[in-house]
């Protein structure tokens, strides 16, 4: 639904006005980035109060997590906002080609980092630890609730991975019918902006869930 | 925005395009606001046959009309629907649709697609609602509140996923309205310029984007737990259920104020109309839209009192409490001052108007009652807090509700309604709603626990009064849903401006032609200047 209504945001102004203002898509946007903003908020609030009361078994737990590949992802999802950012900059220089090129490296960053995670959550599946395992209820309440956030948050972020990744897809895809072009851009600005809130979301969930001890 | 389009004569929006899909895919947001009303007013009413079951029940103390477990579901369906399905968008939805862009001078809200999806989301949400009584209904409040929404055997998938779909239809529109305003607005207007109307949407547009992902992703994570059993409220696994309450009222106060700032506003539009003189303390009355949101922000705290939070917090949330209750002071002092020396007009939409003022106020200052920290661990979950809040939500929100649809029917609907027996049924609301909430307000400071399905027989004359008061106030609803749907058929056609309002809808045709205006709107006239208004100096 995400994805329909953005781009619905974006569109309807060119298709029932005639008329093209990229200044209220973008505004809408942030709007919407905002809700984003305080839905991930909400999550850090939880992940805060109850890093706070159980810091020990926080910390000890944060051993348990793969540190290089949490790192190698961050990397990726880094290097996916700089050709999401070479992507716009190439529109607007009429660069429809290499455009879509940074696009479609986009989506493959996204797609790495999804496999990547896809193998941290199914080694710790192997191990008996997802949040309803016996292996988990047995532990004590702080490191259960750490596994809790740990697979709620980066499965959340997951999900906005694989809305970000479809909506580059959608983008490409107006590139080609000439909807989105270097005079009418805002599409793939909006879809920018949406592709660097899910990297920066990820760039606060690697510390608190990889580094905090 | 202003293209200078002259439609046909007697083409307007209702009879431009016909056939039920027409409707269902229409992107105008007149159809849109029309398709909120008839969504709302359905669910209004399944909302008060859910009320008139719970009072009949009532009626004796150890009455088991309803068995213990059925009244504990209908006690949550009626706060799921009135709350998000009725009062979170009833006015926004409906009259908000309809009016902000041409009260703007525009051709249609800033993203017209979207609003007809967040229109889809209202109706799936709602729909959801009514289902999940079907498979058996929640009985949790509508509150949800931790553990024993995790501990219930009722079924919480449906009513959540309702509650977050309608949540989302409320964001969106809350989008649509803030830009809208911003980009959408005649050039030639500025911002305070605006009706006041539009000042109350735009503060509530940005209440409903701040607030509503915080329930959105809590309920979400209720879902999880329960589904998956990922431990983040339950107590037996380290979780604080506390902490669910703070996210709870974190959305669901400032939610009373998304419900309560376009009843404002359409306060703000109905005085000056029939008073025939400018609004009193134009931007002040602009400006404690946005402080009534900002502050109703930061107050959700006193939903708490009694959750053993510190009492540094207490006193902050309290304090905060009362501060809240100045800008929505200082809003009546000006309609007030508005009507002084105005040439009042007690037609059908003034007097909900007044009813609105007087039970509001009731309302509001029962609300610093319970904030106040000492009285308020004495009230605190007795009867006293819905009969508080019934004023607040249905004396305020709902009698505006019943003012705007008054007000601007005959806009709406090209058609005059019979305004003695409008007003009849104004008055006998009035009489009803006063037996039931008043009853209860004294029941409660006596100490009968709300939400009960039971009570000792020494309450036995308050709920008594409350169930008559609540039979009389379904009666009157229904008259009054009956006159104006009868005007449809047989009232006289409507003028272009029935009431001398001075604001753009009426200023022209009546209904709206498709894009609003025949040409160029006619702004050489500021919102609230009346030609006939004696300057008093």
């Amino acid at each position: 639904m995400t994805t329909h209504s953005l781009e619905n945001a974006q569109n309807n102004n060119e298709d029932s006005h005639g008329h093209y203002d990229p200044m209220a898509a973008k505004m809408g946007m942030w709007l919407f980035l905002f809700t984003e903003g305080l839905l991930f908020g909400t999550l850090f609030l939880i992940y805060a109060a109850y890093a706070t009361k159980y810091r020990v078994e926080f910390e000890e737990t944060s051993y348990d997590l793969n540190k290089l590949l949490g790192a190698v992802n961050t990397l990726i999802l880094l290097t996916s906002s700089l050709t999401m950012a070479l992507a716009i900059a190439a529109l607007h220089r009429g660069a429809k080609r290499l455009c879509q090129q940074c696009c479609g490296a986009t989506i493959a960053f996204s797609l790495v980092f999804l496999v990547i995670k896809g193998y941290e959550w199914y080694h710790k599946i192997h191990e008996g630890i997802y949040p309803a395992s016996q292996e988990v209820q047995l532990m004590p309440a702080g490191k259960q609730l750490f596994y809790g956030l740990y697979f709620v948050m980066t499965g959340i972020h997951g999900i906005h991975v694989v809305l970000g990744a479809a909506l580059i897809l959608v983008a490409m895809h107006f590139i080609c019918k000439e909807k989105v072009t270097q005079e009418r851009s805002v599409f793939l600005e909006n879809t920018g902006l949406y592709w660097h809130l899910v990297d920066l979301v990820w760039i606060f969930l690697f510390p608190l869930f990889y580094l905090i001890h | 925005m202003t293209t200078a389009v002259v439609s046909p004569p007697n083409e307007n929006y209702l009879n431009a395009k016909r056939g039920v899909m027409s409707w269902l895919v229409t992107i105008d947001h007149k159809r849109i606001g029309v398709m909120y009303l008839c969504g709302v007013i359905a669910f209004f009413l399944f909302g008060v046959v859910l009320q008139v079951l719970m009072r009949t029940d009532l009626l004796w103390p150890d009455s088991q009309w309803l068995s213990r477990d059925l009244y504990n579901r209908f006690l949550t369906l009626h706060g799921i629907v009135m709350i998000f399905v009725f009062i979170v968008p009833g006015i926004p939805g409906a009259f908000g649709n309809f009016f902000l862009p041409i009260l703007l001078g525009a051709e249609d809200v800033a993203f017209p697609k979207l609003n007809l999806l967040s229109w889809y989301c209202f109706v799936t949400g709602a729909l959801l609602a009514v289902i999940s009584v079907v498979l058996g209904g929640i009985d949790t409040g509508w509150t949800f509140y931790v553990p024993y929404s995790l501990q219930t055997g009722t079924t919480l998938l449906w009513p959540i996923l309702a509650a977050f779909i309608l949540g989302w239809s409320s964001v969106l529109t809350g989008i649509n309205f803030v830009v809208t305003a911003h980009r959408m607005r005649d050039p030639r207007m500025s911002f305070f310029q605006m009706p006041l109307f539009v000042w109350s949407l735009y503060a509530t547009g940005w209440v409903q984007v701040v607030a509503t992902p915080v329930i959105g992703i809590t309920l979400v994570l209720l879902l999880l737990e329960r589904g998956l059993g990922i431990p983040i409220f339950d107590p037996t696994r380290g979780g604080d259920p506390v902490l669910f309450e703070h996210l709870f009222w974190i959305y669901s106060h400032p939610a009373v104020y998304i419900m309560l700032l376009p009843a404002m506003g359409v306060v703000s539009e109905i005085i000056p109309t029939f008073s025939r003189k400018t609004i009193f303390g134009y931007k002040f009355i602009a400006f404690s839209s946005v402080a009534i949101a900002a502050i109703g922000s930061l107050v959700w705290g006193h939903h708490m009192f009694t959750t053993g939070m510190g009492d540094t917090a207490r006193i902050v949330f309290s304090f905060l409490t009362f501060l809240v209750a100045v800008p929505s002071a200082v809003k009546v002092f000006n309609w007030i001052a508005t009507m002084y020396k105005g040439s009042i007009e007690m037609a059908t939409p003034m007097v909900w108007t007044m009813m609105f003022i007087f039970l509001f106020s009731i309302g509001g200052l029962t609300g610093l009652y319970l904030a106040t920290l000492g009285p308020n661990i004495h009230l605190h979950d007795t009867a006293f807090v819905p009969a508080h809040f019934h004023y607040t939500m249905l004396g305020g929100v709902g009698t505006l509700f019943f003012g705007a649809l008054h007000y601007w029917w005959p806009k709406m609907f090209g058609k005059m309604y019979n305004q003695k027996r409008a007003t009849i049924g104004a008055v006998v609301f009035f009489i009803g709603f006063n037996l039931i909430y008043f009853s209860l307000f004294l029941a409660g400071y006596l100490g009968m626990p709300r939400r009960y399905a039971d009570y000792l027989p020494e309450y036995t004359i308050y709920h008594r009064l409350a169930s008559i008061g609540g039979f009389i106030m379904a009666v009157a609803f229904v008259f009054i849903f009956w006159n104006l749907l009868v005007s449809l058929w047989k009232g006289e056609d409507a003028p272009e401006n029935p009431w001398g309002g001075a604001t753009l809808e009426w200023r022209t045709a009546t209904p709206p032609p498709t894009l609003n205006f025949d040409g160029e709107p006619d702004l050489s006239r500021g919102a609230y200047e009346y030609p006939e208004q004696v300057e008093d100096v």
